[in-house]
């Protein structure tokens, strides 16, 4: 029976692997997964069922839909693991698990080598030191080819097409029989004879009036971070101009949390300093065209304010600061009337046509219009309407919004097992170790790599926590480490036999209460948006990121806030919650909107909740609680965890220790004071 | 700037059920008028919720009759400039005009192998179950496994090994 808008179409399906998502983590793992699967058919007998399934059209879907202009992790023959687990750990304040990082550094350039092989085509530098673009057919990386270095870890592309060729290859390794598109996953549904394993997801079709419930013995859950829990600095048509791509609604951690997974350092945000309004990389012009940033007297903040960097040893004293020290040197300038703060793209340019030819000189201005057009086409839009050319005049950077994202340069996110072999802690030695609730694993690893504290639940990209820096090349890479765990689960698990804890006849209710609060009330008021049994998805929005940006250091208080005002954000977060059940949806594109605002909701909690129980301010720059406004290295260095108890609606935060699996004084200079 | 389709150049896609636009769009903006009832415009596509648009560029990038273009975000920039892309199979061509006049064109290389010849199996071993749970993947790890992109790292780096 085909379904109709109110009375849905439900279809069961029965997989063992269940991938949500279509971005770079769930391609990879796509790609690495149909080998292992065609390994346990043929020499353990198993012959495992596997599906995707992606709220998008994986062509462009996820955080690379639109482009990339560098691969921002790349470690190459030069540097070592080790080197690179340091540097993640640095930017994020010390508060990184090295096992991770250390465990992705030595497996992503796999991933980037095969990019290339598909065809996305990467910069290289020839044997004169002269740059060209990827289509010049230099010896390629896997061939000892010399890639552009826009910085220590990043190289340069041309990536328009990034996310179209990891597809095409992930389509193909999974075949599209196995793949579904418009399928949105809004909950996941636990076991109902163990509440720690995992046993389906529903959703629905965004197409369709059909609501699809599986039962999945494994599932990876890789669905982005989460962008607009904060009020943007744009809120007419430009709030869709966010920074992270608009559509990551936070649907990873919260399903997460609803599921009971422990999540990890949901307090950590990143704040990009980025050209303003635009939201365009700063990446290549810091770092390949050498330009500075500073004030509007021309003075670099960087320079002025360096003693700053002082009150936070030792991450202010890295050869690269931490990233939110660097937002920190700015703010002050900002704070104290000094702006608009600029990136100097005149000098750069200028400087750079001292030492070059004509023809390099329209190669670079190619180059710099090209790194926005690749990933940030609004940027250009910016400029043309503004008539900025930049070798003519500066243009404005401005921190944006708050985001949560785990492969970026932030590291909130689920807490997953890591590696075996990289001396990773395996039990628990601190004071708070009891407070630690008794059901979830000691150690940082329990037996399959990248799953969560719920059993059969994995995660990658911007889902793993305590980690970042991980970026395209990363989530792929994360992803195919995801493949492997669930096909050695799976055949572990081969006579499990999973039930989902709820029926699906209530699943369904509850995924369609939104439209029967249209349909009933509809009629009640001659505005449709206007109606006192309803609220719009829009204005549910409108709603938290006022909260988040008053009460949670958003940009109306130059991200500051205290224990009060984040006492008072949960306050009308509670009654959010109690509003988002009334949550309408006039058509299925108002639905979707509807589950992610849901989404978005529990992520902004977590993040309050977070903030609320670290006793400290770790990350300046990004957000400061006045009441707590100092590093504490003597009791906050250390993890904070949470796990959701979805039936009391209440959240769990405790510590867990940090420890250093690779020696970090090798990145320090000695303190100044 | 949100997208907005040109009444002069939509076709709908032709009939199809689904258009290109919609097909593609991340954050599922653009729509078909069927029936017009939407619009004014039957059979034409539009972008239902334009303060939502990421200006990513898919819908532009793929619409086979060009219809698709940027007006950029009202609230915050200056009429008068635009920026057109014409993605190829190998390259895309941008034309950038500014607010003043000035006329840019750039052209970028997107690919070098032909759109759907990726064979992610081709040369690549096959997966063995004793491996499996080895760090690394099925592309082994050996040498830099083959694809030469495996690190090893210098286990002396390990301090709590």
């Amino acid at each position: 029976m085909a379904g109709e808008f109110g009375n849905p179409e439900v279809i069961q399906e029965e997989v063992d692997i269940l991938l949500i998502g279509g971005g770079m983590a769930c391609c990879g793992a796509a790609f690495e997964i149909v080998q292992w699967a065609e390994a346990a058919k043929k020499e353990a007998g198993v012959d495992l069922k596997i599906k995707l399934v992606d709220k998008a059209a994986m062509d462009r879907s996820g955080a690379v839909a639109q482009g990339l202009s560098a691969i921002n992790t790349y470690i190459g023959t030069e540097q070592d693991p080790a080197d690179y687990a340091r540097m993640v750990s640095n930017d994020l304040m010390g508060l990184t698990r090295d096992d991770l990082a250390y465990d992705l550094g030595r497996c992503v350039d796999d991933s980037v080598h095969l990019f290339e092989e598909w065809g996305l085509p990467i910069w290289k530098t020839d044997e004169n030191g002269e740059r060209h673009d990827g289509s010049k057919g230099l010896p390629s990386l896997k061939d000892g080819g010399k890639p552009v270095r826009s910085g220590k870890w990043q190289i340069m592309i041309n990536g328009e097409s990034y996310k179209w060729i990891v597809a095409e290859a992930a389509k193909k390794a999974l075949g599209m029989d196995r793949i579904q598109e418009r399928i949105f996953i809004v909950k996941l549904v636990n076991d109902k004879n163990d509440k720690n394993r995992i046993a389906g997801a529903v959703g629905f079709s965004t197409r369709d009036q059909k609501v699809v419930v599986y039962k999945a013995k494994a599932i990876l859950l890789a669905a982005g971070g989460c962008v607009n829990i904060f009020r943007p600095r744009s809120v007419g048509e430009g709030t869709g101009r966010a920074w992270y791509p608009v559509w990551n609604s936070g649907s990873t951690y919260a399903m997460a949390a609803e599921a009971g997974a422990e999540l990890t350092m949901m307090e950590n945000r990143f704040v990009p300093a980025r050209f303003k309004d635009g939201y365009g990389p700063v990446g290549a012009w810091f770092l390949l065209f050498k330009a500075q940033a500073t004030n509007a007297y021309g003075e670099v903040y960087m320079v002025k304010n360096k003693e700053l960097l002082n009150d936070y040893p030792p991450y202010g004293q890295a050869a690269v600061p931490a990233s939110c020290l660097r937002n920190h040197l700015m703010l002050k300038e900002m704070k104290e009337g000094r702006g608009p703060i600029y990136m100097d793209t005149v000098t750069a340019l200028g400087k750079l046509r001292e030492t070059l030819s004509p023809r390099e000189v329209k190669h670079l201005e190619a180059e710099a219009w090209e790194d926005f057009l690749d990933m940030c086409v609004g940027q250009c839009g910016i400029w043309v309407g503004e008539n900025v050319e930049p070798e003519k005049k500066n243009s404005e950077l401005m921190p944006t919004e708050p985001y949560l994202l785990g492969s970026h340069s932030g590291c909130c996110g689920i807490w997953v097992s890591g590696p075996t072999d990289v001396g990773a802690p395996t039990a628990e030695e601190h004071a708070d170790a009891a407070k630690i609730p008794s059901h979830l694993p000691s150690g940082w690893s329990w037996g399959y790599r990248s799953m969560t504290t719920v059993k059969g639940l994995f995660t990658a990209g911007d889902g793993v926590g305590a980690s970042g820096h991980k970026f395209s090349s990363g989530s792929h890479a994360e992803g195919r480490m995801c493949a492997k765990s669930m096909v050695q689960y799976c055949i572990d698990n081969k006579d499990l036999k999973v039930e989902l804890d709820t029926d699906p006849a209530q699943l369904v209710e509850d995924i369609y209460k939104p439209v029967r609060n249209f349909l009933e009330f509809k009629d009640y008021t001659t505005a449709i948006d206007v109606n006192p049994n309803y609220i719009t998805p829009k204005m549910l929005q409108f709603r938290l990121q006022k909260i988040m940006d008053e009460y949670v250091a958003g940009v109306a208080t130059y991200y500051t806030t205290n224990e009060n005002m984040l006492n008072v954000a949960q306050e009308k977060l509670d009654m959010l919650k109690e509003d988002a059940l009334k949550m309408r949806a006039k058509d299925l594109h108002e639905l979707l909107r509807a589950w992610e605002n849901y989404h978005r909701i529990l992520t902004a909690e977590a993040h309050l909740q977070h903030i609320l129980f670290r006793q400290e301010s770790r990350y300046p720059g990004f957000y400061y609680r006045m009441d707590k406004n100092f590093v504490d290295e003597e009791n906050w260095h250390c993890f904070v965890n949470s796990v959701y108890d979805k039936s009391t609606q209440k959240w769990t935060c405790f510590k867990r220790k940090h420890v250093d699996i690779v020696d970090k004084s090798k990145l320090f200079k000695p303190a100044a004071h | 700037m949100p997208t907005y389709v040109r009444t002069d150049k939509c076709d709908g896609c032709k009939g199809q059920d689904k258009t290109a636009c919609m097909y593609i769009c991340p954050h599922d903006l653009m729509k078909l008028d069927k029936d017009g009832s939407e619009t004014g415009h039957a059979m034409k596509a539009f972008n239902q919720e334009p303060e939502q648009c990421w200006e990513c560029y898919s819908c532009v990038k793929i619409c086979p009759q060009q219809a698709i273009e940027c007006r950029h975000y009202a609230d915050i920039v200056p009429l008068g400039g635009s920026v057109q892309p014409l993605r190829g199979s190998d390259s895309i061509m941008w034309t950038i005009k500014f607010r003043n006049g000035t006329l840019k064109r750039f052209k970028f290389p997107i690919r070098t192998t032909p759109e759907g010849s990726i064979e992610p199996y081709a040369g690549k071993p096959t997966a063995t179950m004793a491996t499996i749970n080895n760090i690394g993947f099925f592309t082994g790890t050996e040498n830099g496994g083959v694809t030469a992109g495996f690190r090893p790292g210098n286990r002396a780096e390990l301090i709590r090994l």
